[in-house]
C-alpha cells in the first residue's frame, strides 16, 4: 500500500479494507494497459498528500509486464473516506500527468461530486488573462521619475490656479462655500491645536534662550538674550514651528479626509452634481487655515517669548521687566508682522498641499495613507522653501 | 448527490449552526428578538428581510463579530461566545465568509489573498499552498489571475476571488452577505450557480443573507424571514411554500410584490 507520505509499496486490493478511517492513501495497480488508482482513507489538507507522479512511477504491475505502456488511468473509490481539496489537487495532478503523457484520464470510477469539481477546476476562464505589464528598464524608470516630477509640479500649479479661481468666485459671490466646514477647520485649529502648539513653542523659546545664554555670556553680552529670543521667535521660529505642527496635524487630516471621500466616490458625486469640489471642500479648508495660522503664530510667539524669559530670569539674574524692556527696545512691530504674514502664507500652503494630495488619492486601501504622508512631506518642504524666499525678500526690502 | 464530506458528517446530530432565543441590540435599541432556528448540515439557508431588518446584523452575530445581547449561538453544539479563545479559533477556521463587497485585501494579490488563511491555519509548505491557491482560483474561474491585485479586476471577478478566499480552508459552513449586490444579472446568476455547485460537491452548509428574490427562489432550501415591524422572525420554510402559503402579510408582500416578472 502506498501511504500518504508518498512512499511506494505494493498492496493487494483487500489490504485497503477498513482503511477509511486512516490517512489518505493510494494504491496504484496496473492491469494490462490501464492503471487503477485505489483511493482510500481520509484526505485532509493538513496531511502531506500523496503525489501522483511519484505514485504512478512506482505502480505495482500485477497482471502486466512493467514494460507495457500505460494507456489509461482509472480510479476506485470504494474505500474512500472523507475528503477535501487535497484529493482534488491529487486528481488534478493526475489529469495534468495524463495530458502530458498522452494517457486517457478515466473519471468513471469517481463519484459525481468529484467529477463536477474537476470539470469546474478545468474549465476555461471566461475572460483570458491579459498579458502582464511589459518590463521597464532602469533608465526608463529614471526617465519616468523625472517626468513625473514635472507632472506633479504642473498639477500643483493647476490646482493652485483652480483654487484661486474658486476664491475669485467666492469674492464675486458667484461661488458658494460650505461655511460649516470652514468653522470646523477654525475650531479644530484653535482649541484643538493649542496644547501641542503651547508645548512646542514654549520649549522652542527655552531652547533659543539657552543658546543665547551659552553663546552670549562668553562675550559678557548675556543681557542681549532677549534680542535673540524676540527676533528668533517673531521673525522665524514661531511661524515655522507652528507651520510644521499644523502640516503634520491638519494637512495630513485634510489629505486623509478628502482621500477617503475620493475612494467612496463622494468627490465624483459632487462633480456630477455640477458642484465644484474645490468650492465645497477645498476653499473652506484653505481659508480656515489662512485665518487660523496667523492667530496660532501670534500665540506661539507669545508663549515662546515667555519660555525664553523664564530661562533668562532664572539663569541671568534679569527681571522680567528688564527682559521685555530690552527686547522691545530693538524688536519692532514689523518683525512681528513678518511672522504673522509668514503664518498666513504657510496656512495656505498646508491647506493646498493637504487638499491636493487628498484629491489625487488612488483607489486601494494604502492610498489614503500615502496621500496623508505625501501631504505632510510636501507641506513641510514647501513651508521651508517659502520661509527662505520670504526671508530673502525681507532682507532686500530691509524689513 | 452530496459530497463525501456530508455523507460521513451526516452521522453527527448537532446542526451546523443553532441560534437560541437570540436578541440583537444596537446600543440600547432592540433590533430583533426571540430568534430561534437551526441550520442543518448541507442545506442552503437564506436569511431574508427588507432593508434595515437586521439581516446583516444577524450575519455578524453568526460569524462571531458581534456578541448577542441575549441568547446563544452554537456551532456544532458549541456555544461560540462562551467558548475560550482556542475553541473560537477552531470554530472560525471551519467557517468561511464572503463579504458584501468581497473585502479582498487590496494590498495583496489574489493568490496572496487566498494563501493568507492557509498560511495562518495550516502547516502546509509554500509549494503546497501554491497548489491549493491555484485550485481554489481555478474553481471560481480565475485561473491565471494569481498575480493580479483586486483593483485590477472587475466587480464580479472580485467577488469570485473573495469566494476562493472563503473556501481556502474547505470550510464546513459558508456565509454570504448579499452575494448578488453590485453584480449584473448574469454575473449574479453565475455566482448562484457556483454557490450551488460548491455546496453540492463539497457538501458545504451555506448561509446566505439576501433580499434578491430571484436568488432566493433559485438557491434556498429554506428561508428565514425577519419582520422589521414585529422585530422578530415570522416565517421559516422553503421559499416556494412560503410564497404559496404565506404565514403573514409581510412575507406575502416581500415574496410577491417585487417578484412580479422576475420568477
Amino acid at each position: 500500500m502506498i501511504t500518504g507520505s508518498g512512499a511506494a509499496a505494493v498492496a493487494p486490493a483487500t489490504a485497503a479494507k477498513g482503511a477509511t478511517a486512516g490517512r489518505a492513501s493510494v494504491a496504484m495497480c496496473q492491469q494490462d494497459d490501464t492503471v487503477v488508482a485505489v483511493l482510500a482513507g481520509v484526505w485532509e489538507l493538513e496531511d502531506a498528500a500523496p503525489r501522483f507522479e511519484q505514485l504512478i512511477a512506482a505502480r505495482s504491475t500485477a497482471g502486466a509486464t512493467s514494460s507495457q505502456r500505460v494507456r489509461a488511468v482509472g480510479f476506485d473509490t470504494t474505500e474512500l473516506g472523507e475528503w477535501d481539496s487535497s484529493l482534488l489537487i491529487f486528481l488534478l495532478q493526475g489529469f495534468d500527468y495524463c495530458e502530458a503523457h498522452g494517457m486517457e484520464f478515466d473519471t468513471a470510477g469517481l463519484p459525481d461530486s468529484l467529477t463536477r469539481l474537476l470539470a469546474l477546476a478545468r474549465a476555461v476562464p471566461e475572460r483570458a488573462v491579459d498579458d502582464a505589464e511589459p518590463k521597464i528598464s532602469t533608465l526608463a524608470k529614471l526617465g519616468e521619475g523625472v517626468l513625473s516630477v514635472g507632472k506633479q509640479a504642473l498639477a500643483a500649479v493647476t490646482f493652485t490656479g483652480e483654487v484661486t479661481q474658486g476664491f475669485g468666485r467666492l469674492l464675486l459671490r458667484r461661488g458658494r462655500m460650505r461655511w460649516r466646514d470652514f468653522w470646523v477647520v477654525v475650531q479644530r485649529n484653535s482649541s484643538g491645536a493649542l496644547p501641542i502648539v503651547t508645548l512646542i513653542a514654549l520649549l522652542l523659546g527655552v531652547i533659543i534662550a539657552f543658546l543665547g545664554v551659552v553663546v552670549l555670556r562668553r562675550f559678557g553680552a548675556g543681557y542681549y538674550v532677549s534680542y535673540l529670543v524676540g527676533y528668533g521667535m517673531l521673525r522665524e521660529m514661531g511661524a515655522l514651528m507652528t507651520g510644521i505642527i499644523i502640516a503634520g496635524r491638519t494637512g495630513a487630516a485634510f489629505a486623509a479626509e478628502l482621500g477617503s471621500m475620493k475612494i467612496t466616490e463622494e468627490i465624483d458625486a459632487y462633480s456630477t452634481l455640477g458642484v465644484s469640489p474645490i468650492d465645497h471642500l477645498v476653499l473652506p479648508r484653505v481659508l480656515g487655515l489662512f485665518l487660523m495660522m496667523p492667530l496660532l503664530t501670534i500665540y506661539a510667539n507669545a508663549v515662546g517669548i515667555a519660555g525664553g524669559m523664564i530661562v533668562a530670569v532664572t539663569l541671568l539674574d534679569l527681571t522680567p521687566t528688564q527682559f521685555m524692556g530690552g527686547m522691545l527696545s530693538v524688536v519692532t512691530f514689523s518683525d512681528g508682522l513678518l511672522g504673522v504674514f509668514k503664518g498666513a502664507i504657510f496656512g495656505v500652503i498646508i491647506g493646498l498641499a493637504g487638499c491636493m494630495k487628498g484629491l489625487q488619492t488612488g483607489s486601494d486601501a494604502g492610498a489614503v495613507g500615502r496621500s496623508a504622508t505625501s501631504a505632510v512631506v510636501m507641506g513641510i518642504t514647501l513651508i521651508i522653501v517659502a520661509n527662505a524666499v520670504i526671508d530673502w525678500l525681507a532682507v532686500l526690502m530691509q524689513i | 448527490m452530496t459530497g463525501a464530506l456530508l455523507a460521513t458528517r451526516g452521522a453527527d446530530v448537532a446542526p451546523a449552526v443553532e441560534v437560541r432565543d437570540l436578541t440583537m441590540m444596537y446600543e440600547a435599541r432592540v433590533i430583533m428578538e426571540d430568534l430561534s432556528f437551526s441550520v442543518e448540515r448541507g442545506e442552503v439557508f437564506v436569511i431574508m428581510g427588507g432593508s434595515g431588518s437586521g439581516k446583516s446584523t444577524l450575519l455578524k452575530h453568526l460569524i462571531g463579530l458581534k456578541p448577542p445581547a441575549r441568547g446563544e449561538i452554537l456551532f456544532d453544539g458549541e456555544d461560540f461566545f462562551a467558548a475560550d479563545a482556542g475553541t473560537r479559533k477552531q470554530v472560525l477556521r471551519r467557517m468561511g465568509v464572503l463579504y458584501q463587497n468581497g473585502a479582498l485585501w487590496s494590498g495583496l494579490t489574489l493568490a496572496e489573498n487566498v494563501a493568507l488563511p492557509l498560511e495562518e491555519f495550516t502547516r502546509l509548505d509554500a509549494a503546497a499552498i501554491e497548489e491549493v491557491v491555484a485550485l481554489k482560483l481555478a474553481l471560481v474561474g480565475l485561473r491565471g489571475f494569481e498575480t493580479f491585485y483586486p483593483d485590477a479586476i472587475s466587480g464580479g471577478m472580485r467577488k469570485r476571488a473573495a469566494l476562493a478566499r472563503a473556501i481556502a480552508l474547505d470550510p464546513e459552513v459558508l456565509f454570504f452577505d448579499e452575494p448578488s449586490s453590485g453584480l449584473d444579472p448574469v454575473s449574479a446568476s453565475r455566482l448562484d450557480d457556483l454557490i450551488l455547485e460548491l455546496s453540492a460537491s463539497f457538501g458545504t452548509t451555506i448561509v446566505v443573507v439576501t433580499h434578491d428574490l430571484a436568488s432566493i427562489f433559485r438557491i434556498a432550501d429554506r428561508a428565514l424571514f425577519l419582520d422589521i415591524e414585529k422585530k422578530t422572525m415570522t416565517a421559516l420554510g422553503s421559499p416556494d411554500e412560503l410564497r404559496d402559503d404565506p404565514p403573514s402579510d409581510a412575507v406575502h408582500r416581500f415574496l410577491t410584490r417585487s417578484s412580479e416578472g422576475e420568477t
